[in-house]
């Protein structure tokens, strides 16, 4: 038997797509809530309201010190003990979302710092209202210059998916397990699976970069 | 609540040694082949520069995860030899950090001031010279932050060895723990997460440490400032 048979890797390209659509819709519904559940940290943590400030940094610091994996294992095993029983993709959102939302609150709070104090006060001496500061005044100056740093993670979190094979999901690597398992054959399915990370993540970086460039030139 | 403690610490230490022995492993091999291919991707032959470019953009394209699989599975389909689960993990650890260490020290490397190396010339030093005397020892000082949150992620990553059968700390706690004890999941999953922070804790010491030791050298002191965020590293783990 040859080490690689293009007629079996062709057979199993269906079984794969169908693996990297599963794991595009994760890093996407993923993504979404690490963007605006980062937001939400960033501003909190900027009001610094007592106790719940000191509640958000050890919640941040926690999350971003330990293994994603391990708090997928949280999810999914704590959860169903206070009567939330939650599926495995659903679990596999969830876990990476809040767990890139730390991370991403880092990066708004960095922009959001990065405004000048001006802005602030011009926007104090102008009688707005605290929403209307932040949407209209402080969030359209910082979220900009961020993007590229926000890119990374969205990128970063397309690559930890396969982590949710541990759970049942099947994402692209456990969709190659399972063909694997039946036919006793991992080459094609693994280096298949590799390839189809390489294609996606490779130009979405590539973007990312062009991006940062562009910024550093305006 | 707390009658099985000693039972949940004692599995749970079973599990450190591999944690620690996988994280050691992986951050040994991340420095050698961070320096190789950071310095391969200043190299001013091409073909040179062009092979590093491969394998930092080949490790960090593609999942950490793909790559363990494919180590512990398809290689040893192709050369016969089957690695033992957790220096397949070192391994795995090791060209993946590695790759996001090599442009960490190509960035360090690149850092120096260009007046240097006009120094380093005009003192009559050779290229090998230049480098250890005059570039790297500066360049050190430079690596050490991002490498410190580069070791913290390969910490987090080495919880993935889990899933090809290493018996570290996570699959203690997931294969031993919350089938046994599973009225226990919130102090099991407590200790787990505290396991990790220690030990992150422990590098960021080690790191800080070696960062004033490598300052002190070229006759700079460490500021008390420091960024927080990972500066360009990838998140997540």
């Amino acid at each position: 038997m040859p080490l690689w048979d293009w007629g079996f890797a062709i057979e199993i390209l269906p079984v794969l797509l169908g693996g990297l659509v599963t794991t595009v819709e994760i890093t996407l519904l993923g993504s979404v809530l690490a963007l605006v559940l980062g937001l939400v940290i960033a501003v909190l943590r900027r009001a610094r309201i007592p106790v719940l400030d000191q509640l958000l940094w050890a919640f941040v610091e926690v999350v971003r010190s330990t293994p994603l994996l391990v708090q997928v294992f949280f999810l999914f095993f704590v959860l169903p003990g206070f009567g939330i029983t939650l599926g495995a993709f659903t679990v596999g959102v969830l876990a990476l979302g809040v767990h890139y939302a730390t991370y991403t609150s880092e990066v708004y709070r960095a922009g959001i710092d990065a405004v000048p104090r001006g802005q602030w006060e011009a926007a104090t001496a102008l009688n707005l209202p605290r929403s209307r500061v932040w949407t209209a005044v402080i969030l359209p100056q910082a979220v900009p210059r961020v993007l590229p740093a926000l890119g990374n993670y969205v990128i970063s979190m397309f690559k930890e998916v396969p982590m949710l094979l541990a759970i049942g999901v099947v994402e692209l690597v456990n969709a190659g397990r399972q063909v694997g398992s039946e036919t006793f054959r991992y080459v094609e399915p693994y280096t298949l699976a590799g390839l189809f990370f390489l294609l996606l993540s490779y130009p979405a970086s590539m973007l990312v970069r062009r991006l940062e460039r562009n910024r550093v030139g305006t | 609540m707390l009658d099985n403690l000693p039972t949940i610490l004692a599995v749970l230490a079973e599990g450190l040694p591999q944690t620690v022995v996988a994280t050691v492993g992986g951050i040994v091999l991340t420095i050698v082949l961070a320096v190789v291919a950071g310095l391969m991707l200043l190299a001013p032959q091409r073909w040179v520069r062009v092979l590093s470019r491969i394998y930092v953009e080949g490790f960090r394209g593609t999942s950490e995860v793909v790559q363990m699989f494919w180590i512990y599975f398809v290689l040893p389909v192709l050369v016969g030899y089957q690695l033992v689960p957790l220096w397949a993990g070192v391994i795995v650890l090791g060209l993946n950090h590695g790759a996001y260490g090599a442009e960490v020290v190509r960035g360090a490397v690149q850092s120096v001031p260009r007046a240097q190396y006009e120094a380093a010339i005009a003192l009559g030093l050779g290229p090998v010279q230049r480098m250890r005397r005059v570039i790297l020892p500066q360049a050190v000082v430079e690596a050490l932050p991002p490498m410190n949150n580069l070791f913290i992620q390969l910490l987090k990553s080495s919880a993935i060895l889990s899933l090809i059968t290493v018996e570290e700390v996570t699959r203690q706690a997931r294969d031993v723990l919350i089938p046994a004890f599973g009225q226990d999941t919130l102090l099991i999953f407590g200790i787990v997460f505290l396991i990790y922070l220690l030990l992150a804790a422990l590098i960021t010491a080690g790191m800080r440490f070696a960062e004033r030791v490598a300052a002190a050298r070229v006759g700079r002191t460490v500021g008390r400032q420091r960024p927080v965020l990972p500066a360009g590293v990838g998140g997540g783990s």
